[in-house]
């Protein structure tokens, strides 16, 4: 018995330490009470540990928010930055539930996601910063197509398109079956597609192959002669030799085509699918000064990462509005 | 049937029906022999293919700063030392929870348990739990987990007191406790690989001729003394490669962490360790870092891959290539401790 007793000493002290560890101060009856001891200004985490920006949402905002983040500890502090990506719908909904302190965006935030912020109390501020161009591809070898219009789009993609080969959109164009790739519906992408093509955010042929990966939407369409796709500009622009991008007109004239380019998506030429990219801070948050350094840098220094990773540049009136919409923020 | 004179005639003659029969099955065990030396060859073709074309892509980023600099958004900077870091800590604490509960399980229901309706339906649904895909598991680990997880940082932020019989008030330590943290990480992870850890151990257990239980008994032993000093040793084998290629599955995973909310991008390894040297010199950032955010290899090498820039992709091939080594190195050390602890069976 004594054996054991010994041998298990060690476990026994080992625990004893770990509950030193979980510090459980004992204090006598009236002493000082719950919430009494002040914890100065709101920081993530406790043990003077550097604070923590946990930021969440769309897989497009994100490449951004990355690039800026890591200029942003490289140059200014080693503020540690978190970025998951969940998307931007369930971004919103961990703002929503507090968890986060900003949330990347590829599109407005809705009234129904505002009003449940509201209802827990937090305040959300909106900052643009960036514009994506939407862009439709096709196959390097189609060479019958370089313009489509919003209804022909509209005649492919839209619920129950009976659509089978590129011969039944344009009667010019060749019995070559039509293979169609794009985002999936949990993406802000899917979002902004389906409600700029078929006028209701959702709303697909069952005919294409969804993908939570763009890269996948470049690979099938260069493999399949038919094939089209959409997909954020950033990968058009970094994989412009394997697939061809198709100019948009809005009306039905097809000398009306523009091109994504990133000067037509900046004049806001290139319509309907040009999409303005957010992130939202949570207001609470912005009393912190490491989020105030960070969103500052963003709206300053960071825009430049802006093209480098692939998206469209502000105008200088639409960066005026964010600045402009943070500094208000910071000083009221 | 007339035997012939053996000395004038060595060879046996068949009856011709008969011989054509025994030639036809002598060729369809010829075939099915070729059919399965295909198939194991095929197996290898693919493998060895997969490999080649992984390490030929990861070529023009595999270097040694590939494992030494965290993440960056930059292809060439780009490195694995948090996934990694993030990965130890995740495996380690898996097998802290897997190895007691299962080969726990698995002595139970061998050795001890008796054969009644509960122990047959617990038996039968470990074979269909192993069978269910892990993003489920992740689920679960989402509501139980990551919620408990959420309500101890509640208490923990320092300002939870509890009052004790009226005498003295205890007050809980501020603690940085984060919902998506290693620890909830690892037992999901646990609950992913704990019906194969059962299953394992279970085999390896009733491999155990039953006359050394018998005789164990006989000498008088009790029966805790019989599975722990004569069982278990005999199944150490068995049971050591059973939960180290489990391991080796759950480093793999990434669907029930990205499920839990791991990160996707960050620079900081769990508790601010970066070093094995600081593993000894930080005791209490070692204390944090279970409790620490994360992310891990397989979820660094998914973001990679869906990166825009081209370049991405030698990155996330150099992240399987480090993946693929970490592996190898796991099987080995279980080859390694089968080895040694069968060397100690004498029987």
């Amino acid at each position: 018995m004594i054996g054991v007793g010994r041998r298990w000493s060690g476990a026994w002290s080992a625990g004893l330490l770990l509950l030193c560890f979980l510090g459980c101060s004992v204090e006598e009856v009236g002493g000082p009470s719950d919430g009494s001891k002040a914890t100065g200004p709101e920081v993530a985490t406790g043990s003077g540990e550097p604070s923590r920006i946990q930021i969440d949402g769309s897989s497009t905002v994100k490449l951004i928010t990355a690039a800026v983040a890591e200029d942003f500890q490289s140059k200014v502090s080693d503020v540690k930055i978190f970025l998951k990506v969940t998307g931007t719908g369930t971004g919103f909904k961990e703002m929503i539930a507090g968890r986060i302190d900003i949330a990347n965006a590829s599109r407005a935030i809705k009234e129904s996601e505002q009003a449940d912020c509201a209802k827990n109390g937090i305040d959300v501020l909106e900052l643009l910063v960036a514009m994506d161009g939407l862009t439709v591809c096709v196959n390097k070898d189609n060479d019958w197509v370089d313009t489509v219009t919003v209804a022909q789009l509209k005649k492919i993609w839209e619920p129950g398109s009976q659509v089978k080969s590129w011969k039944d959109v344009d009667a010019a164009w060749p019995d070559i079956p039509l293979v169609l790739f794009g985002a999936g519906e949990e993406s802000g992408t899917f979002d902004y597609f389906t409600e700029a093509i078929n006028g209701k955010e959702d709303s697909i042929t069952e005919n294409y192959s969804p993908s939570a990966d763009d890269n996948v939407t470049i690979t099938g369409v260069s493999g399949e002669k038919g094939g089209m796709g959409f997909l954020g500009c950033a990968y058009y622009y970094s994989n412009q030799e394997a697939v061809k991008a198709l100019k948009i007109s809005p009306t039905d004239d097809v000398a009306a085509g523009v091109a994504p380019t990133p000067e037509a998506v900046k004049s806001g030429e290139y319509k309907p699918l040009a999409r303005p990219l957010y992130i939202y801070v949570k207001k609470s948050s912005l009393a912190r000064q490491d989020v105030q350094d960070f969103i500052r840098f963003y709206l300053n220094d960071g825009l430049t990462q802006v093209s480098k990773v692939g998206y469209v540049e502000l105008s200088d009136a639409q960066i005026k509005v964010s600045r402009d919409a943070f500094e208000a923020a910071i000083t009221k | 049937m007339s035997i012939p004179n053996t000395a004038a005639m060595p060879t046996v003659s068949f009856i011709s029906g008969a011989d054509g029969r025994i030639r036809r099955r002598l060729l369809m065990s010829r075939v099915f022999a070729w059919t399965c030396r295909f198939a194991t060859y095929s197996a290898l073709a693919v493998l060895i293919v997969l490999l080649v074309a992984i390490v030929y892509s990861s070529v023009g980023r595999l270097s040694p700063d590939f494992v030494t600099n965290t993440n960056s958004t930059n292809p060439v900077k780009a490195g694995m030392l948090a996934g990694l870091w993030g990965s130890f800590w995740l495996i380690l604490f898996t097998s802290l929870f897997s190895v007691p509960v299962g080969v726990g399980s698995a002595v139970y229901l061998e050795e001890i348990a008796k054969e009644n309706f509960l122990v047959r339906i617990i038996k039968v649904n470990l074979a269909n739990l192993a069978g269910v895909p892990s993003i489920v598991y992740g689920i679960l680990g989402y509501t139980v987990f990551r919620t408990s997880a959420a309500t101890l940082s509640i208490w923990f932020d320092g300002n939870h007191a509890f009052g004790v019989l009226g005498l003295f008030r205890v007050r809980l330590a501020k603690l940085p406790i984060y919902e998506d943290n290693i620890l909830v990480g690892a037992l999901t992870l646990t609950l992913v690989i704990l019906p194969t850890v059962i299953a394992a151990s279970q085999e390896a257990l009733r491999s155990v001729p039953s006359s050394i239980r018998v005789a164990s008994l006989a000498l008088g032993a009790t029966r805790w003394q019989t599975i722990w000093r004569q069982v278990i040793p005999a199944a150490l084998p068995g049971i050591s490669t059973g939960v180290i290629l489990s391991t080796s599955r759950a480093i793999g995973e990434a669907a029930p962490l990205i499920m839990l909310g791991a990160l996707s991008y960050t620079t900081m390894c769990p508790g601010n360790i970066d070093s094995p040297v600081k593993l000894l010199t930080r005791p209490t950032q070692v204390l944090h870092a279970p409790l620490d955010q994360f992310t891990a290899m397989p979820i660094e090498i998914y973001d990679w891959s869906k990166q825009p820039k081209p370049e991405f992709t030698e990155v996330a091939a150099s992240g399987i290539v480090v993946l693929l080594v970490v592996l190898l190195a796991i099987n080995s050390l279980a080859m390694i401790v089968r080895h040694y602890a069968s060397r100690r069976l004498k029987w």
